[in-house]
Formats: structure tokens, C-alpha cells, sequence
């Protein structure tokens, strides 16, 4: 069932504070670490660039305009699958 | 004969079965849009006189997307989630169900006709 719209796209309250100190200026530019896949990317995020935990590694996923309303985790997959063994 | 929408020439059907042979018509869109033109469900695609096809033909043009329109939404955004590499836009482009089904076993509408792969064990007889 889809969230409801009352309650507003989820983004976790920590991401969004050093997300929003970028935008003001508070801080620097930069890669924003992050483990908290589960967020909304909202208008704020785009333009900048996030480390997003797929359970091994921080997979950088730069958020474009039309990435707006997708979860983070949706551009770090947690599997990676090259093939069976044999198939060349 | 009717023609509406271009292509469609779905003919000695009852109006409202008639009007699902467009793409991005179903059974309860076709209702409504007999409803608002007055016209009896019942009714044959034949039988429509000129009035009445042009009153559907300005209700589907005014209210609805249909045919090579509509397709090219639905590629737009299918080409929109392959662009930005989300999970939804590498199972379009691996020709994978998107929705979390098994891969296993099934899943023949995505992935097509069955490839035998050689040296595979088939599962044991009991």
C-alpha cells in the first residue's frame, strides 16, 4: 500500500538536516554518506551527490531532476549478479 | 462502419464492447463514454448514425489519451526509469519482472520462451 499523502514523503530527519545545511549554505559542498536507503528523494536533494550503503559498500549516486520522488536505495543495488558459472 | 481514433473499424459488436478495441479504452471507460453521448450500450458499432460518432469521437479527443499517444507516454516513461538507473529501470532493461515476483521458476511473460541451457541436471525422479 502506498504511504499516506498526509503524512508527506519520508525523508530520515539526520539525511535531511545535512542535506538542507548544504542547500543554506551552512556547509560545504560535497558527497553526502548515507545508510538510510529508505529516504524520498525530494526537490532539496537534486544537484547533489550521496553515498548510498547497498550492505557492502557506498555506492555514489549523483540525483538528477527526475530522480525526484524515488527511494535512494533505488539507484544503490544490494545484489550484483555477473552470471552463472560457465555462460561466457 | 465506424472509424475512431484512426485505426479501429470494430464493427457488429455492442457499442460498449466496441469501443475496448482502442488501446486505452476498457470496459468502464467505454460505459462513461456512451453515458455522456446518450447512446444505449447495446447498440452496435454498425448502427451508430454520423451525430453519434462524432459525439464520441470529441468526448474520446477532448478527455482521453488513446492509441499512438498513449504508447508513447507509456515509452516515455519506461525510457525515463532505464535513464536514471533506477531498480525499476535495470529490470526493464534486463527484461525481468520489476515487482519483486520469483525469477526461479516463471516470470515467461518477461523473460520469453524457455533457453535450455546445456548441463543443467534436470530435478531428480522420486
Amino acid at each position: 500500500m502506498a504511504r499516506s499523502i498526509k503524512k508527506g514523503p519520508y525523508v530520515d530527519a539526520k539525511l535531511e538536516r545535512k542535506v538542507l545545511a548544504v542547500t543554506d549554505g551552512k556547509a560545504k559542498r560535497g558527497v553526502i554518506k548515507t545508510w538510510s536507503r529508505r529516504s524520498t528523494i525530494t526537490p532539496d536533494f537534486v544537484g547533489q551527490t550521496f553515498a548510498v550503503h547497498n550492505g557492502n559498500k557506498f555506492i555514489p549516486v549523483y540525483v538528477t531532476e527526475f530522480m525526484v520522488g524515488h527511494k535512494l536505495g533505488e539507484f544503490a543495488p544490494t545484489r550484483n549478479f555477473k552470471g552463472h558459472s560457465g555462460t561466457k | 462502419m465506424a472509424r475512431i481514433a484512426g485505426i479501429d473499424l470494430p464493427r457488429n459488436k455492442r457499442g460498449e464492447i466496441a469501443l475496448t478495441y482502442i488501446y486505452g479504452i476498457g470496459p468502464s471507460t467505454a460505459q462513461y463514454i456512451l453515458d455522456k453521448a446518450g447512446i444505449h450500450y447495446d447498440k452496435k458499432a454498425a448502427e451508430w448514425n454520423d451525430e453519434e460518432q462524432t459525439a464520441i469521437r470529441n468526448i474520446i479527443n477532448s478527455e482521453f489519451k488513446v492509441e499512438g499517444q498513449l504508447r508513447s507516454e507509456v515509452q516515455m516513461n519506461i525510457k525515463r526509469l532505464m535513464d536514471i538507473a533506477c531498480y525499476r529501470g535495470v529490470r526493464h532493461r534486463k527484461g525481468l519482472p520489476l515487482r519483486g515476483q520469483r525469477t526461479r521458476t516463471n516470470s515467461r511473460t518477461r523473460k520469453g520462451k524457455r533457453k535450455t541451457v546445456a548441463g543443467k541436471k534436470k530435478a531428480p525422479k522420486k
